[in-house]
């Protein structure tokens, strides 16, 4: 008699794995955007330089690489001009660790407010990749300008070619692997605050594991075996294919790439859903 | 269809006491081994009570055990209870922020939740960046927002200070901008929680002018307050929440506060008996108690402004004496006397037979005293040439606590030593 009447809600301590509420967080994009823009008003407000630090990070790492691995190291670029090698590789790169250690103490870090009132946590990781997009269409800029620069003023040929089209493909990839690996970290330091030491490391271990500052053609034996595992390797090098016409377009890797993109987000996601009722009393 | 739009089932909530460490990963092993097993969760039955000064060698706690409630559209429910009684983990679990252990909450409507009011602002944004921030953050939409922005400035008052950062902002202004977004957002069902501790007197009594219109629009409030008299205004009826279990619903809400109100000043007397101490004078006061008009034993020593308290001084009157005084005298918690009362200021000549067992009573009238905490010392004397009894240290004490007037603006206590209701006519001239 009573099970007649339409709740519109139950609140229990059971939840299917995969009653994953997509619908209610379509209803709170709003949200998601206004976070986006807080990200963005509140990160250069008080700064004197303001958002050109957007264009400092990268030119000065870039420069610090071309002194210590061309330099000084005399690692190889594939003949490639090494500033903007470089450049090329960090600008990705940074997208993709910028998403996956922002998004990677979700919860920590919004343990205050999300302890107060319930709107879908996921919003808080998604408006992260979206708010560092901004910041990757921005240093993508920066790129080509240096691109220009270098063609103009220091006569360097560069011959990009029609995979360029597939950039925001590549994109979208380093997104979803940065989230999904990002939210999976989170769900887990909730409980395990070891991790987040651990993941500040992985990340650096990472980046030196991926092609950002050599190409694969110059690692061999059971290390290029490694990195040609490594999801990231195909994107990175088919970026560089891209801006650059050197190697080849490799289709397969970019399926790997995907592929291993989406299974990580939908582990993520699942993970990130159970511990989001809880956490409050673990965080 | 009932009206019913929340329904408490079997509510448990666990928590782990102490640091979240080391045997964190040894106990989810082991849960989950019990689990594949098929078997109940072995902490759970290890699991104490919510005792906060009683400490008791479980890891676990019940937070909240067994509660059992349900609310029907368009009332406005009080939630009373200690701290760490479970008031706010149960507003918790209303609200979605965590889950429940055990047992299930069936809710029909939109939840929205004051647990603190500002949640989310930023200071670095403006007020009105603030707003569609905050709005959204407590789930309306952009358009929603912009429809009703402009009423929610007006509500707030900041108009002039609505593109400067929050950071610029006084404490008052940040609540009043915060509880205005909040209190626009109109879902059927609002969950507040302390938010009349800040903000002056005026706005304190917008906040609660826009609770009651809210309930008027037949839409429900859970109320969580430790300001008794706002309790007393706004709510039809009170749960008490104590030690994680819930009492049942009480729709007298006076007589609920008051009782809450009781359960916690166990340290004071609200009886005296003293015995054989003065068996030797000419009236040996024995007991002093405290009743209502049908001279039943007030339990408590908390009570409304609408109760009449009897007074009872009982002894045996062992020699009369035409000078022989038996009364009191009335100190609030200042140690200010308020008054002295004796049996023969109205009658100077009183006789009394000698008679072994004798009460004295009186009556302090109901709408006399103000709300406030009072001692009352028995004096026994031979008109001022001897005191029988040690009127010092010799006392009962009471709590009158309650709003004075019926009207709903009336929130906190009327300064003054008494409140007496007086009666007010008005004639034409």
């Amino acid at each position: 008699m009573l099970d007649e009447e339409k709740w519109t809600e139950v609140i229990s301590a059971k939840r299917h794995l995969l009653d994953i509420n997509l619908k209610e967080l379509w209803r709170y994009r709003d949200l998601i955007i206004l976070f986006v823009s807080r990200d963005f008003i509140s990160t250069y407000k008080q700064t004197v330089l303001g958002p050109i630090w957007l264009f400092l990070q990268p030119l000065l790492t870039t420069l610090t690489f071309y002194i210590v691995f061309t330099q000084i190291a005399q690692i190889s670029t594939n003949n490639i001009d090494p500033i903007l090698f470089y450049l090329s590789g960090i600008t990705l790169w940074n997208y993709f660790s910028d998403c996956l250690n922002k998004t990677s103490n979700t919860f920590v870090s919004n343990a205050g407010i999300f302890g107060k009132v319930y709107f879908p946590r996921l919003t808080t990781p998604i408006s992260i990749v979206l708010s560092n997009l901004i910041k990757l269409g921005i240093q993508l800029v920066l790129l080509i300008a240096v691109a220009a620069y270098r063609v103009i003023f220091n006569g360097i040929t560069i011959e990009a070619n029609w995979t360029l089209l597939m950039l925001p493909l590549l994109i979208l990839i380093l997104a979803i692997m940065g989230l999904g690996l990002g939210i999976i970290f989170s769900s887990l330091t909730t409980k395990y605050r070891d991790l987040s030491f651990l993941l500040t490391f992985a990340v650096q271990l990472l980046m030196y594991a991926t092609p950002v500052i050599y190409p694969l053609n110059f690692t061999s034996g059971k290390l290029h075996l490694l990195i040609s595992y490594n999801p990231l390797t195909p994107i990175m090098e088919n970026f560089r294919f891209a801006l650059f016409n050197v190697g080849s377009f490799d289709l397969k890797g970019l399926v790997y790439a995907g592929a291993f993109s989406l299974i990580t987000l939908a582990f993520g996601i699942i993970l990130f859903n159970k511990v989001e009722k809880s956490f409050m009393d673990t965080v | 269809m009932s009206d019913t739009v929340i329904k408490v089932e079997n509510l448990y909530k666990q928590y782990r006491l102490g640091q979240v460490s080391t045997g964190t990963i040894a106990h989810d092993i082991n849960r989950w081994f019990y689990k594949v097993r098929g078997k109940e969760d072995p902490y759970e039955m290890v699991t104490g009570l919510n005792t906060r000064d009683i400490k008791d060698n479980s890891e676990y706690v019940w937070a909240l055990q067994n509660i059992n409630f349900e609310v029907k559209q368009g009332e406005v429910l009080g939630i009373i209870g200690k701290n760490g009684a479970g008031k706010s983990t149960l507003l918790k679990i209303l609200s979605k922020v965590t889950s429940p252990t055990r047992g299930e909450i069936k809710v029909k409507g939109r939840i929205a939740s004051l647990l603190e009011v500002g949640t989310g602002f930023h200071p670095e944004l403006t007020g009105r960046e603030n707003i569609f921030l905050n709005g959204a953050i407590l789930g309306m939409s952009k358009s929603e927002i912009r429809s009703k922005f402009d009423e929610i400035v007006a509500f707030s008052g900041v108009e002039k200070y609505i593109d400067t950062p929050v950071k610029r902002y006084s404490s008052g202004m940040y609540v009043r901008l915060a509880f205005a977004v909040a209190a626009h957002l109109e879902p059927e069902i609002l969950i507040v929680d302390e938010v009349l501790a800040v903000g002056d007197a005026e706005f304190q009594k917008k906040c609660l002018g826009k609770m009651k219109d809210v309930s008027n629009q037949g839409r429900t409030v859970l109320f969580v307050s430790h300001n008794m008299n706002a309790l007393e205004n706004l709510c039809d009826r009170i749960l008490q929440i104590n030690k994680g279990q819930s009492y049942p619903i009480q729709t007298d809400v006076r007589r609920t506060i008051q009782n809450y109100l009781f359960d916690d000043s166990t340290i004071q007397k609200h009886q005296l008996i003293l015995g054989e101490k003065y068996n030797n004078f000419e009236f040996a006061l024995k007991k002093i108690y405290l009743t209502d008009l049908q001279d039943n034993l007030l339990e408590g020593n908390c009570f409304s402004p609408f109760d009449d308290i009897k007074i009872n001084l009982e002894g045996d009157l062992n020699k009369f004496d035409n000078r022989l005084r038996i009364g009191f005298e009335l100190k609030d918690s200042n140690h200010q006397t308020l008054f002295f009362s004796f049996n023969r200021d109205i009658d100077e000549n009183l006789q009394i037979d000698e008679n072994k067992n004798i009460k004295f009573s009186t009556i302090i009238p109901k709408h006399m005293l103000n709300e406030g905490e009072y001692k009352l010392h028995p004096w026994i004397d031979l008109y001022h040439l001897s005191n029988i009894n040690d009127s010092e240290n010799e006392f009962i004490n009471f709590t009158i606590q309650g709003k004075i007037s019926n009207s709903h603006y009336y929130n906190k206590s009327r300064p003054g030593v008494i409140a007496p209701l007086l009666t007010w006519k008005q004639s034409k001239i």
